[in-house]
C-alpha cells in the first residue's frame, strides 16, 4: 500500500519536472502580487512594514489557488482517473500521494520565496523564522482545501473562478492565523499559539480532505 | 431491522411527498402568517423602547430570525447532503439545491439589517465586527453552493458535488467562526456587542421567539414550494405528475 503511494508520488513529482514553466507560474504570480502593492501604495517603509504580513499571506494564499486550477484536469481527460478508480487502491490515498507531490513542488518553493519578498516588503529578520514556519504549515491546508475544490470542478470547461468562488471563503481561518502568526512575530510577541493552531488545522487537513476530495472525483469521472 | 427504514424509503418516493406536503402546505402557511403577523405586530408596536438605543433596536425582530435561519439552513443542507450521498434519496438532493437560495437571502437579510441597525449604533453601515464578518463569508459559502450547483450539467452529478460542498463547508464554519471572533478580539477591543447588553426583559425577547417560530414555517412553506415544482417538473414524465399538472391547469382556468 504505502509502496503505491510512493511511486505514484514519484510518478507525480517526475511529470512535474518535467515542465518547469507550469512550476514557476505560480511562484512568478506571488512575487508580481507582492511587487504591485508598493506601487499602489507607495513606498513608505514603515506602512509597507505594518500590512505586510496580510499582503503575503493574501498573495501566498492566491498563488496556491491558481496553481490548483488544472491538478486534476490532465489525469481526468487521459483516463487516469478512472483507472485510480478501478485500481482497488484506496483513493484518499491515491489523492493524498498527487497533492503532497503537488504541494513539495510548488507550496514548498511559495515558502522558500516568501522571505526574500518579505525583506523586500521591510519585515526585520527576526520574523523571517515564523513567516517561514507559518507557510510551512499553512500551505499543506491551503493545497489540501483547494484540490477539493479543483476535485469537484474537474469535469467542467471553465473551473478557474468558479474554484476560487468555492474554495476562497474556506480559506479564511488558515489567512486569519498565517498573517496573526507573522503580526504577533513583527511585535515581538510570542507566535507559538498560531503556529500550533495552523499545525493543528494541517493535521485535520491531512485526515479529512482527501476523503472529501476522493469523494468530489469519483463524482466528477461518475459523469 | 428492515421494516423500521420503510418509511425513510416512502418518504424518499415523489409522489408521496408530494401528496403529504400538499397536505401540509396549508397549515404552514397559516401558522408562519400567524405567527409572523403577531410577532412584528408586537415587537413594533408593543415592546418596550430599548433605554440605550430606542427605537432602533427594533430591526432586531428581523435581523435575529433571519440570522438564525441563514445558519440552521447551512447546517439543513448538510444534513440533506449527507441523506442524499448515504441513502442515495433523490429528495435529499431537491432540498438540499432548493434551500441554497432561501439561505442566502435570509443570510443578505441579516447583513442588510445589521447594516442598517449598525448606522445610528456604531455610526457606521459597516464595521468589520466578529458576526458580521462571519456571516458574510457564510453568504461566500451560499454563492459556492449555487453557483456549483448551476455549473455541473448533469443533474444528479450537480447534486452530489453540492452535497459534498455543504458537508466541507459545514466541517468548516465552526473553523472560521472561532477564527474571526478570535481575530476580531486581536483587532478591535471595544465595540458594542448584542452579547454584553443586560439580558433583554421578557417583553423584548418574547416577541421575538415568537418570529423565529414564525420564520422557520415561513422557510417550510417556500422550501416546501420550490420542491414540489422542483418535483413535478423532475417527474413531469411520470403518469401522476400529468395528471397534477392538468388540474392545476384546470383550476387556474
Amino acid at each position: 500500500m504505502s509502496n503505491v503511494f510512493l511511486l505514484l508520488a514519484m510518478h507525480e513529482a517526475r511529470l512535474l519536472c518535467r515542465r518547469p514553466a507550469e512550476l514557476a507560474n505560480p511562484l512568478v504570480f506571488f512575487a508580481i502580487v507582492i511587487a504591485l502593492f508598493p506601487l499602489a501604495v507607495g513606498p513608505e517603509t514603515q506602512l509597507l512594514q505594518g500590512i505586510s504580513p496580510g499582503l503575503l499571506w493574501v498573495a501566498a494564499l492566491l498563488a496556491v489557488l491558481l496553481s490548483l486550477d488544472g491538478l486534476f484536469r490532465g489525469d481526468f481527460e487521459d483516463g487516469s482517473l478512472e483507472q485510480w478508480i478501478v485500481s482497488g487502491y484506496p483513493l484518499p490515498l491515491l489523492v493524498l500521494a498527487k497533492v503532497l507531490a503537488h504541494w513539495l513542488f510548488s507550496g514548498l518553493a511559495l515558502v522558500l520565496l516568501a522571505p526574500l519578498l518579505g525583506l523586500m516588503l521591510g519585515l526585520p529578520a527576526s520574523a523571517l523564522p515564523v513567516l517561514v514556519l507559518s507557510l510551512m504549515l499553512g500551505t499543506p491546508v491551503l493545497s489540501l482545501l483547494g484540490a477539493v475544490g479543483a476535485a469537484l470542478t474537474v469535469g467542467l470547461k471553465r473551473g478557474g473562478l468558479l474554484l476560487a468562488l468555492l474554495i476562497l471563503p474556506l480559506y479564511v481561518p488558515v489567512l486569519i492565523l498565517g498573517s496573526g502568526a507573522l503580526q504577533a512575530a513583527l511585535q515581538g510577541l510570542p507566535a507559538t499559539g498560531h503556529l500550533l493552531w495552523l499545525a493543528s488545522l494541517a493535521a485535520l487537513a491531512v485526515t479529512l480532505a482527501p476523503f472529501a476530495i476522493a469523494a468530489g472525483l469519483t463524482i466528477g469521472v461518475g459523469e | 431491522m428492515t421494516m423500521s427504514w420503510t418509511w425513510l424509503h416512502k418518504l424518499g418516493s415523489p409522489k408521496w411527498f408530494y401528496e403529504i406536503s400538499g397536505r401540509w402546505l396549508s397549515w404552514l402557511a397559516w401558522a408562519a402568517a400567524l405567527l409572523i403577523g403577531i410577532g412584528i405586530a408586537w415587537g413594533l408596536a408593543f415592546a418596550p423602547a430599548d433605554y440605550q438605543q430606542g427605537n432602533s433596536f427594533r430591526i432586531i425582530y428581523i435581523h435575529v430570525p433571519a440570522a438564525f435561519l441563514a445558519q440552521s439552513i447551512y447546517v439543513m443542507l448538510a444534513v440533506a447532503g449527507v441523506v442524499g450521498l448515504v441513502w442515495k434519496m433523490k429528495l435529499a438532493d431537491v432540498a438540499l439545491q432548493q434551500a441554497a437560495p432561501i439561505g442566502a437571502w435570509m443570510c443578505f437579510v441579516a447583513l442588510l439589517t445589521g447594516a442598517i441597525w449598525g448606522k445610528p449604533t456604531w455610526g457606521a453601515w459597516w464595521v468589520w465586527d466578529a458576526r458580521l464578518t462571519s456571516m458574510l463569508i457564510l453568504l461566500f459559502l451560499y454563492f459556492g453552493i449555487i453557483a456549483l450547483g448551476q455549473a455541473i450539467g448533469n443533474r444528479d452529478s450537480a447534486a452530489k458535488a453540492c452535497a459534498v460542498l455543504a458537508i466541507v463547508g459545514v466541517v468548516n464554519i465552526p473553523i472560521i467562526k472561532y477564527s474571526v471572533e478570535w481575530w476580531n478580539t486581536l483587532h478591535q477591543t471595544a465595540t458594542f456587542k448584542l452579547t454584553e447588553k443586560p439580558a433583554m426583559p421578557v417583553e423584548m425577547w418574547l416577541p421575538l421567539l415568537v418570529l423565529v417560530i414564525g420564520f422557520y414555517c415561513f422557510f417550510a412553506v417556500v422550501l416546501l414550494l420550490r420542491m414540489r415544482l422542483e418535483v413535478l417538473k423532475r417527474e413531469s414524465r411520470s403518469a401522476w405528475a400529468r395528471t397534477e399538472v392538468a388540474a392545476l391547469v384546470e383550476r387556474r382556468s
